[in-house]
Order: structure tokens, then sequence, then C-alpha cells
């Protein structure tokens, strides 16, 4: 469906079916807003003890000595906890992140043995009566330190002469492995078609520098966990995570013991965005537990959330592109340097991936590095990487409009991905939406529309996620009265519950409100991956499915026992059961199910999946802006997001994903950052000076939802948990630039920063 | 025969060439035949006879979980790509702990 008529989030869809597309009231609903659903942070158990951890005050310091004697010895301590605590980590390796990273460096995030990485960094953990008696243990401990020069951006980090976070870090240069001692954990390359040849045949090449700072995703909740280290030597734990079984195998592997010991229940999430994969409490808490024989909960502070977990890469890019006169896309470089914070894994690849993933390209270099620095180690961020890549991209792309004078959705239809196009990295993009979102774009009365008054002005932006698939089960209990009974392993932050159940409902001709899901611990489910990477609708949807498919199937063979007739000639149909070789017999769902313990028993479906044809997703932005040109503010005044979403099983789960990943990338672009000393401080852990967008910062994020069907699903739902959050701080930049003049090279577009340029362009 | 197409940072193992096709009904078949062609690629990709966990296979360009089991035909084109996983960035969370030569580290901290 394509129209010109467009209304606030509107959907266009290409195919209706009864459940999938709707929008009922989610299952959780109830217990969120009336504040029973119960976090981490709300558990209670009997003779539950309390848990804090000491945090380095240096960005980058050798660690001589630790004195835990007088903690100990405070009335009401339990217990304390060292890296020593941990089993020695050898020479082992893990494949946590990107690739294999030795344990120790996983360890070392967990509680620092000999030297500390960035501030914030994790030295020790106290149990004790109460936090506040364990908050005065932390600071009863003794740590002599031999502090060192810190390094805090990927630049300064590639030097030469830059102080060297680990002395047994080598390079992997191109593929192999070097001797070269140095900051740099890596540096690839993709490369395709002749990169001279490209630039030779362009007629107007532009080259920019861009730099993004660090940002933290924001999630509302902050980390916690409770564990308890049972006598027999079993271990539960509850704890915030997008990851139970993560949570299982990484603390089993920290802790070195088999994960078969370890049962995670996920509580509910206030949001994570990827933050909320690594592991950073369990297995000091695990520890105390042990110790004291008694369950220990940790909490972090919002000030341990900034400096302590893992916010999203700074980063500094170059991007190259070429073009012919006639608006042809003929060559494009890009480099990326990603800052991985105090242990190696940035997010550069995907970062790499993405840079020109919106662009039919034939001569492409790209260049990744992944460098550590004096920052708390990160983690993944919505779309990790390709932010940070789109920003430099479609800024490039606008100058490049701007110089041939040509519209900015016309030039990028006219250089636009599509199905059969083959990407930086090699493989040929199968059904993708990009020419479809542009083509929304370009048909939206908003881009249309005039706007007048000075210092305003509008930008456009494109970007794209890959999402994934990876792994999920699901289990469906078919209920006497014809409801069912969902198990699931992905804890849901964004209403997957709901979409989850929905697919289940439009397989049995259901309502979704029979479909009653729940997200269970690891003991109780199939093993399931992360909520991440867009994949829980898609992934664990698929789960459902088959898992609903298998109900169904054993269903009809129940209906053909009770009719005695063949299993073949059952015919099901809109939650209906009818015997096409017995006169037509007709029997409901909910009269069979009913009928189930004397046919043969319950009835439980299970399905695990490990799906292959996942469904990237683009995603692009109109906005408009005005700048205050005495202050540098820039107030957003209207904001549309297209998206395409394969299927939008719930369009208001959908709708919300997009409002989200848009109001994030507007915290990117205009404010977000750490704001660090040159020492390696953040000066602003606080949500009061870390300026987050509030609703009074934001006009309403006007959605478009596009349906290119993912041909890997079977109702064609794409994941759209990311993309959205990729396009925003490129369209600012391309507002701003429309408004007042000047193109920004630097996240965040704060009021200082825009000054500055506006300054320098004034001096010009 | 499928069609392999060398990554740019492999193709010093392959004397440059960007594709190379070559025998194999399955991924493994197809590394162990064009490791043959050209020594050093089964080494380049795989660790302990598994895909390194940074490295993905790409069937036709979609990437398949079954990594050196997935079944290939004539006309398939294999791409190794690099592996990501959206939330954890890599291909599998799961943990895997093969050996290494040991860390080099400096002396530890005392503890008291």
């Amino acid at each position: 469906m394509s129209t010109n008529n467009y209304e606030p989030n509107m959907v266009l869809s290409t195919k209706q079916f009864k459940v999938v597309g709707t929008r009922p009231v989610r299952h959780d609903g109830a217990d969120k807003v009336t504040g029973r659903a119960l976090y981490g942070a709300d558990l209670q158990l009997a003779d539950l003890l309390h848990g804090a951890i000491l945090r380095s005050p240096h960005a980058h310091a050798r660690i001589k000595s630790i004195d835990t004697s007088k903690a100990e010895a405070l009335p009401g301590v339990k217990a304390v906890a060292v890296s020593t605590d941990l089993p020695a980590p050898g020479d082992q390796v893990v494949d946590i992140g990107e690739g294999d990273t030795p344990l120790k460096y996983v360890r070392d995030n967990v509680l620092a043995s000999d030297k500390v990485c960035y501030k914030g960094h994790a030295v020790a953990g106290v149990a004790a009566i109460n936090v506040h008696v364990a908050l005065e243990a932390v600071g009863l401990i003794e740590v002599e330190y031999e502090p060192l020069p810190a390094v805090l951006t990927a630049p300064d980090a590639m030097r030469d002469d830059a102080p060297v976070l680990h002395e047994d870090l080598t390079t992997d240069e191109l593929g192999e492995k070097t001797d070269k001692v140095s900051n740099v954990a890596k540096h690839f390359q993709f490369k395709l078609g002749d990169i001279e040849a490209g630039f030779a045949a362009a007629d107007t090449i532009v080259e920019r520098e861009f730099d993004t700072s660090t940002v933290h995703q924001g999630y509302i909740e902050p980390h916690n966990a409770t564990v308890l280290w049972n006598n027999d030597d079993r271990i539960h734990i509850w704890c915030s995570t997008q990851g139970s079984f993560v949570v299982r195998d990484v603390t089993a592997t920290v802790l070195g013991i088999p994960e078969s010991r370890i049962r995670v229940t996920p509580m509910e999430i206030g949001g994570g965005f990827g933050g909320k994969i690594p592991v950073y409490l369990e297995p000091v808490a695990a520890l105390l537990s042990k110790k004291t024989g008694k369950p220990v909960k940790i909490v972090m502070s919002r000030q341990e959330v900034f400096e302590g977990s893992g916010p999203t890469p700074g980063s500094h890019i170059k991007v190259k592109m070429g073009v012919t006169k006639e608006g042809k896309i003929v060559a494009a470089q890009a480099s990326l340097a990603y800052e991985a914070g105090g242990y190696p894994g940035a997010m550069v690849t995907p970062g790499a991936m993405c840079v020109f993933a919106a662009y039919d390209i034939p001569n492409v270099v790209v260049d990744g590095y992944d460098v550590v620095v004096n920052k708390p180690s990160t983690a993944a961020y919505r779309a990790p990487g390709a932010t940070n890549a789109a920003f430099a991209t479609e800024t490039v792309v606008d100058e490049i409009t701007e110089k041939l004078g040509v519209d900015a959705i016309e030039f990028r239809l006219n250089n636009a991905a599509k199905e059969g196009t083959r990407r930086a990295d090699g493989p040929k993009y199968r059904s993708i939406g990009c020419v479809d979102v542009l083509e929304a774009i370009k048909n939206h009365q908003h881009y249309n529309a005039p706007l007048e008054g000075p210092n305003r002005g509008r930008g456009v932006a494109i970007g794209f996620w890959f999402n994934v698939g990876l792994q999920s089960s699901c289990a469906i209990n078919v209920n006497s009265d014809g409801t069912l009974a969902l198990v699931e392993g992905s804890t849901d932050i964004g209403g997957s519950r709901t979409s989850i159940a929905m697919q289940a409902a439009e397989v049995l001709g259901l309502r979704a409100e029979d479909v009653r899901p729940t997200v269970v611990d690891t003991d109780s489910v199939g093993y399931t991956d992360v909520t991440g990477g867009s994949r829980v609708t898609f992934c664990t949807g698929i789960a459902a499915i088959e898992a609903a498919e298998d109900v169904k199937r054993q269903m009809v063979e129940r209906a053909a026992k009770i009719w005695d007739v063949d299993a073949e000639t059952v015919e099901f149909d809109g939650g209906t059961f009818r015997g096409v070789s017995n006169g037509n017999s007709e029997m409901s769902f909910k009269e069979l199910a009913g009928r189930l313990g004397k046919t043969g028993g319950p009835i439980v479906g299970r399905a695990t999946v490990q799906p292959k044809a996942v469904g990237g997703s683009f995603s692009g932005n109109i906005v408009d802006v005005e700048v205050d040109p005495e202050t540098g503010k820039v107030t957003i005044l209207r904001f549309t997001a297209v998206q395409d979403a394969g299927k939008a099983i719930h369009p208001s789960y959908v709708e919300g994903q997009m409002q989200g990943g848009s109001v994030q990338g507007i915290g990117w672009a205009l404010n977000e950052e750490y704001y660090m000393s040159q020492e390696g401080v953040m000066a602003n852990s606080s949500l009061l000076d870390y300026r987050i967008p509030t609703a009074l910062d934001l006009p309403m994020i006007d959605t478009v939802i596009v349906e290119v069907p993912n041909p890997g699903h079977p109702f064609g739902a794409r994941g759209v948990g990311e993309a959205n959050i990729v396009p925003p701080p490129a369209a600012i930049a391309n507002a701003i630039h429309a408004a007042v003049g000047v193109r920004m090279s630097r996240l965040p577009m704060n009021p200082p920063s825009l000054m500055e340029a506006i300054w320098a362009k004034e001096r010009q | 025969m499928p069609t392999v197409f060398i990554p740019s940072m492999m193709q010093k193992l392959t004397g440059g060439a960007e594709q190379v096709v070559v025998e194999g009904s399955s991924v493994r078949q197809v590394i162990r035949n064009l490791d043959k062609i050209h020594p050093g690629v089964k080494d380049w990709l795989l660790d302990d006879n598994q895909l390194k966990s940074n490295i993905s296979v790409a069937i036709d360009g979609v990437i398949t979980p079954m990594g050196l089991l997935e079944d290939v035909d004539h006309a398939s084109e294999i791409h190794f790509v690099a592996a990501i996983s959206g939330g954890t960035g890599s291909t599998s969370s799961r943990s895997r702990i093969p050996a290494r030569s040991p860390l080099h580290r400096p002396p530890s901290p005392q503890f008291h």
C-alpha cells in the first residue's frame, strides 16, 4: 500500500491477518501500571544481605595492594570479596563479545586484579546487614594504587607513544596476529571493487572527519543482582538482564563452575538497549553469598551505572565519497576507529558493515579499528556502531547533494541499495526496504510541507541495521478452557510477550488475550539467546509459531480420534476443527481443549528454532529544527520516523520502538556525552547533568511503518528495535546546516559546539 | 561448483583471487578443498575445526547458523563475513573455552 495522504502514525500494510497487525492490550500492562511488576531491586528474601562495590578513583592505575582488614572488622559486615577470590583465569579465552576474549579481561572487568582501566572499575565487593554499613565498609578498604597516565580517545590511544592499557594486548592486523603491543586490538578491512578507479571516475569528491562522544543507553532501572549460593552448591540468580542464559554462562565461566549449577530468574527489566547484556554484579554477589551462606543483593547507583557499566563507544570516523555529475556514487572509503573502553570489543565491525549499507556502490574500502582507552568497557547500544557510522556517511551525502544541487531523497533513491546489491563485506542483499522507506519519505506530507521562518531548516537521513536471529525456545500448554499458557525465555523489554503471544494466537485462531505468555528461568525453558539484535519478535516469534503448529498437529489428531477418522481428513481454520470425511462435523478449539483429559492427556506444543533468513531494517527521518543563533540551542520543531517493519505484529509497539529509538538518537545528537576530565573522570555522572531529552524537549514523533515482508518469517516480520536510532543524528546535523549553514562534524551538537561552528563561519 | 568469495583480508592466501570455484557439497568440504588449492585458508577460517568465533558463513546472502555443516549446491555463493549479533556483538553468547598460549602479565598485587 502506498499513499500520499499521511497522518501521524500510519501503517502502510501489505497483508492483513486476524490477530497479527492488531493492537491488543499488553499482557503485563496491569502489573506495570499498578506497580505490581517485580523488578530486581524489589526482591526480598529471608536473611538477605546487601552488597556494595568499591570502585577505582583512577582512570588508569596499577593495583599494588588491597587491605580489607578494616572493612571486615566493621560491625555488620559479613564478607568482602576481591579478585583473588575468583579462580585464576589461566590462559583461557571465551567467546562473549566480538570473537575470542581472554577470560582474564572478562574476569578483570568484574573485579580488577592487577590494574584498573577506568574510573569506576570494580575492585572489591562487600556484603553487610544493610547497604549503609556496606557502603561504609567500602570506604574502609585500603587500596594502594600506582597511578598511570590515562588515554581517553581512539586517535590518542592509537599513537605510538600512547600509554598502553594492556601489556599482553597485541594487534590483530588484517586477520594476522602480530607481536606489536598496542591499544589497537584489531584492524580489519572490507574491500569491494577498485577504489582508485572509482575515485578517478568521480566528478565530485567529499572527504570529512567526524568525532562522536561516548554515550550511555540511559535505561531507567540500574543494574542489580541478587544471588543465593545454596548449601548444595547450586546457585540461584535474580537479576535485570537482557539474556538470562548469558548471565548463567558468563557467571559460570567467571566462577569456574559448570553452568548447570546456576539457575537465573530474569526479573522485569526497566530498559536495556544492549547495556544489560554484560555481567557485572552477579559473580561478585555470588562470591559474597558463598562466603556468608546467605543471599546477597547488590544494586548500582546511577553514578555506578554511568561509570561502571558499558556505554557505547566514542569514535573517530573518516568518510570519503566520490560521485559522478549524473549523481551516481562510484566510490566510497571509510575509516572507523571506535573506543572499546578498558577492554577490547568496540562495536566497530557492525559499524563498518553499516557505514555504506544504504547505497549501491561499486568500489568501497572500509577500515575498522578496535581501540582500548581508559573509559568504561563499552557495551552494545541499539544498532551498535551503526549510528556513529551513519552520522558520518549521511552528513557527507547531504553535502554532496548540496554541491550537486539535487534533491536529497532523489539522490538517495538514485543510489539506494536494493535486493541484489552487493554489500561492502561481500554478500548480496535479499529482500530489503531501503527504496520503500525513501519513497515513503518522498511522498510524506512533512517532506513536502513549507518550512518558514529564520534559522529553521529541514534535514533527512537514512540508516540500516542487520538484525539477528540466533536461538529461541518456546513451549505452549493447552488449558482445558481453551486458553494457552506460553512459556518463553526472552526478557520482555518492549512488549515482546504480547507480540509473541499474538503470533501463537494467529496460528490457532485464538485471541491474543487467550494466550498467557510468561518469561521463565533458565531451568524452565530451552536455551534462548539475548533480547538483542531486534531478534525476539522475529526469532522467538517463530518459536511460538512452530510451537503453536505443534499444538495444532496434536489437536487435529485428537479430533480425528474423537471422530474416528483419518487425521488427514480433519481441517483446522479460524479456531474450528472440521471433519471433512465425517459430515463436516465441527468442534471449536475450546471444546476440544476441554476433552483432552479423556482423549490422551494434556497437550504441550514445543519448538526450538535457529532461523536463517533474518530481515534487516531500514529507517529514515525527516526533521525540522530551529537554531537560536545567539545561544546555539537547537529546537526540534517536527520529527517523522519511517521504518520498514516487514510486518508490524503489534503496530503500537513498533511505533513505540520507532519513537523511543528516535528520542535516543536525538539525545545522542544534541545533548548526551560522557564529559570527561583530562584525568578520565566523568564530570556529569548523574541524570541531572547527563542530559537525556524529556517529553518537554520534543515534539510528537510521527511514525510511518513501511511493510516490505521478510520472506524468512511466516508473517513477514523484521526486527524493529534498532534501525530507528541510526539516522537521527545525521538528519539533525543536516537540518542544522539547512537552518544556519554550518556543517557539524562532532556529536553532541550542543550549544557550545554549535556556537563555535557559527562563530567560525562568521569569521570566514 | 559453488563459488567462494574471498574476504579482502584473506586474498593474500589466494594470490589475490577474489572468487574461487571449488568442489564441495557442504561448507566444511568446500573449505577443505579450498585449502588444498590455497594452503592456509583452513587455518585462517577455523580454530579447532570450528569456524572462528568472529566469522560467520553466508550462503547466497543468508547467514547460516549451521556454519560448517550447511549444505551448498553448485550455484551457491559462499561468503565468510564478520559475525555480529546485535546485542552481543558475536554469533553466539555461549562461552567457548579452547586452549590458548598463556597471557603475559605483570606481577600480581599483594592482598591482605
